[in-house]
């Protein structure tokens, strides 16, 4: 019966959503104000409905009711209540109903907080967000029912898939979910912005913060995965350029360079036009992801093909959704009014700069994911497009947009010197030559571009950090009033700085475990020693374990610096029972920034064991410096301005008002 | 977390999590074997997913380790080896493309996306240069300029 419940929340949603996304447009045209607020009723019911829906999936999950099918295949009673709670989402039923609640949710948030916005464009956002809602959960309906019910109730599931047995599948996805589903608020915005023909600069201003929002978690969720799959997959690698990855990073890199753009236009008045292309294109990105990880047409174009059913309705909403929004902008992108002039040199120059390049890249990682599907479909040749691949072209797009990374906060709007910004650039030039070599030497050498990549990272670092001494005047002024104007600088100057900040750390931890890590394959049996990073690991011996729905065999390591055991560790070897599926759990100790990885193979016939061990010098910097740029974007976005919202625009906008008849 | 199950599919596929690279394979020569790894990663894993020969513990990755390793302990290139490896296995063997008539479009789209960024760039450049932006005076405000101007001298 509760089970019956969601599912009718759910229909119910449907509808309510489909009330939504056609009244307020109409509301919004007639200047009928009862029509719009039915945008801002719909939009927080919606939400309701779904969370209902969702809780009471989560409900089944969590008492293992065997009868809905979908709980039946992804979970099992014996394990864990975490795992059971995630559970929910580990399964493309789950999984499509969390991107449906947090689609629902971010229009309930504009709902909310959009009191300031004018009613026209506040009714047409809420109406396009309902339009996504609507053609979404018209697929979970049709196509991915997760509340459908079994006749013959089995007594056991067939469990969650080993793999996703962790903690991060608990934070991962809806992490990733509120990045990339929250750009559809600005798809929302900037298709609302097309209906109205008009566009200013209070546009841009509440478009920012959505912007920052999706875009910090985005960061984050990308970087968490990243993390899950270094301990989880047993081989140490963080990056796999595999097209389930860039599927989440395409958006993020077109965010990226919205957040960019979005700058400019709430300053300037620029860039207007290309503003709303690059919110419908982030979205656009979003959808595309949807559809390659949901549609099965990644495993093989094959397996698309033999049940395209999913696929079919995704690239129906990718179609309609993307070639709408860009047939409005065809139509009515004239009519939105260039705005402020600026020279090359300036810093819109820099932020324009940043958007070729980052637009490139997305582009670029783009055509490699999405080359070797359509060559297939078209030629049946087949090609493979890799890490290698998109490790140069994308590497080597960036390398001047990282060079160019503290000229931009440097720079002055409409016309900067270039000469200037680089004296004062002079020092954290400096300083980047000196802390990268330091590392470089601390790491005893290695390729010279290893250098290299490390001084462009710490020159990073430092020429973030010279706006903020630049602008509170420290050295130059007495020192407690550079520190009252460093507090009294805006939040978002402290954002910028931190996001490039963390830029240049994740650089210096990519460059340096890509450098200096090391690996040892070796055969150990217990009492053997192999050398790893300056400590020496002793292998100990194995030992059996027995976990609620798996059995492990570890292997006992002792960490040893000088001949003193510093530390010990542990690695295993899981085979999870009900699938009869192995996994490996490394066994990982931090040191610092650096890691030491060690995994478990093969035992072998004389009682050794095959052990992988690898040295990851300063790996830590990878994730920590996505932490940094999220700290950013959360300080950005608490930015007073931001926080106390948009100012009304500066003329008054007229709605048609009905005379009383004399 | 979708990438997740599409390990998962490269574990079911090999029978226990053996690694990729086994010390009976890696060649006593440091230097050899240094080009062997660096090979053994652009090429792929045919039965996998996106995974390199050096990433994958499946039976046919070792296989194709073992030639490679074979065709450097015999003195080949690494150009050469790659070319005996796509000879038998295709070009689909290779992680990054080469150039050739139906890669032109992955290989030229950076460039070309870039170049028509600059130029469209530099076309609205010009055009916004030539154009007076922003709202004109209106007639008080410029009678008041004026008033400021002529105060001011």
């Amino acid at each position: 019966m509760i089970i019956e419940l969601g599912h009718y929340a759910l229909v119910l949603a449907l509808g309510v959503s489909v009330l939504q996304a056609i009244m307020p447009v109409f509301g919004a045209a007639r200047g009928d104000r009862a029509l719009m607020e039915i945008g801002t009723v719909a939009a927080k019911a919606t939400f309701l409905l779904v969370a209902l829906s969702f809780g009471v999936l989560t409900y089944a999950h969590v008492t293992s009711d065997f009868s809905v099918q979908n709980v039946w295949e992804n979970s099992h009673s014996q394990i864990p209540l975490i795992y059971k709670f995630s559970g929910v989402w580990g399964n493309h039923e789950g999984s499509m109903l969390l991107w449906m609640l947090i689609l629902t949710f971010f229009s309930a948030l504009v709902a909310v907080f959009g009191h300031n916005l004018p009613d026209t464009l506040k009714a047409n956002v809420l109406a396009v967000q309902a339009w996504i809602a609507s053609a979404f959960s018209l697929f979970i309906l049709l196509t991915s029912n997760p509340f459908n019910r079994l006749v013959d109730v089995p007594g056991e599931g067939r469990d969650l898939n080993p793999v996703l047995q962790d903690i991060g599948l608990a934070i991962h996805p809806p992490l990733l979910y509120l990045g990339y589903v929250g750009f559809s608020v600005c798809f929302s915005f900037a298709v609302a912005a097309l209906i109205e023909g008009r566009i200013d600069a209070a546009w841009a201003r509440w478009v920012r913060p959505w912007t920052l929002a999706a875009w910090t978690s985005l960061t984050a969720g990308i970087a968490m995965g990243s993390y899950w799959a270094y301990y989880e997959l047993g081989w140490g690698g963080w990056w796999f350029w595999d097209p389930v990855e860039n599927a989440s990073f395409i958006p993020w890199l077109a965010g990226t360079a919205l957040l960019h753009s979005a700058l400019v236009m709430e300053k300037r008045e620029a860039l207007k036009i290309w503003t709303v292309l690059l919110a419908i294109l982030t979205f656009s990105m979003s959808l595309l992801g949807t559809f390659l990880v949901r549609s099965g047409v990644l495993t093989s174009v094959h397996a698309f093909a033999t049940d395209p059913t999913r696929g079919v309705f995704i690239l129906v909403i990718l179609i309609l959704f993307i070639g709408g929004a860009f047939s409005l902008f065809a139509f009515r992108a004239a009519h939105l009014k260039a705005g402020g002039l600026f020279s090359p040199i300036s810093r819109e120059g820099a932020l324009v700069l940043n958007n070729l390049i980052l637009t490139t890249a997305a582009a670029t990682v783009l055509t490699g994911t999405l080359y070797p599907l359509v060559l297939e479909a078209l030629t049946g040749s087949k090609i493979s497009v890799g890490a290698p691949f998109f490790n140069m072209t994308f590497g080597l797009l960036m390398l001047p947009l990282l060079l160019a990374v503290p000229f931009g906060p440097l720079l002055a709007w409409k016309r900067g010197d270039l000469l200037g910004a680089g004296q004062r650039l002079f020092a954290a030039v400096a300083i980047g030559l000196v802390a990268g070599c330091a590392i470089y030497y601390a790491q005893h050498g290695g390729p010279i571009m290893a250098l290299a990549g490390l001084v462009l990272g710490a020159y990073m670092i430092a020429g973030s950090l010279t706006e903020l001494f630049l602008r509170s005047g420290i050295g130059r002024v007495a020192g407690s009033a550079a520190i009252r104007r460093l507090a009294g600088l805006p939040r978002s100057v402290f954002g910028t700085a931190l996001a490039h900040i963390g830029l240049g750390v994740t650089l210096i931890g990519i460059v340096a475990v890509t450098a200096f890590e090391t690996e040892h394959i070796v055969e150990m049996k217990p009492g053997m020693t192999a050398d790893a990073g300056g400590y020496t690991l002793r292998f100990d011996g194995l030992r059996d374990g027995k976990g609620p729905n798996y059995t492990e065999q570890s292997g006992h390591f002792s960490v040893m610096r000088a001949g003193v055991v510093v530390t010990e560790m542990w690695s295993s070897k899981r085979l999870y029972t009900a699938r009869r599926m192995p996994t490996t759990e490394a066994g990982i100790k931090t040191f610092g920034l650096s890691q030491l990885y060690v995994s478990l193979g093969d035992g072998m016939a004389d009682g050794g064991v095959v052990v992988r061990i690898w040295w990851k010098p300063m790996i830590l910097c990878i994730w920590g410096g996505a932490l940094v740029m999220m700290m950013g974007g959360a300080v950005s976005l608490s930015d007073r301005r931001l926080r106390i919202g948009a100012p009304s625009r500066a003329r008054k906008q007229k709605r048609p008002v009905l005379e009383p008849a004399q | 977390m979708i990438r997740r199950l599409v390990y998962v599919i490269l574990l079911l596929l090999s029978a226990s999590p053996v690694f990729a690279v086994n010390p009976d394979e890696v060649l006593a020569d440091p230097a050899l074997e240094a080009r062997a790894r660096a090979l053994s990663a652009q090429l792929r894993c045919m039965v996998c997913q996106n995974q390199s020969i050096d990433d994958s513990n499946a039976e046919l990755a070792k296989d194709l380790r073992v030639l490679v390793r074979e065709r450097i302990a015999a003195g080949d290139s690494d150009e050469a080896v790659i070319d005996y490896v796509v000879s038998r296995y295709g070009e689909f063997v290779l992680l990054k493309p080469r150039l050739e008539t139906k890669t032109l479009l992955l290989w030229g789209a950076p460039i070309v996306l870039l170049a028509a960024g600059v130029a469209v760039m530099i076309v609205s450049a010009r055009r916004r240069s030539g154009r007076a932006t922003g709202t004109p005076l209106s007639p008080e405000e410029q009678a008041r300029l004026d008033a400021v101007l002529r105060n001011s001298e």
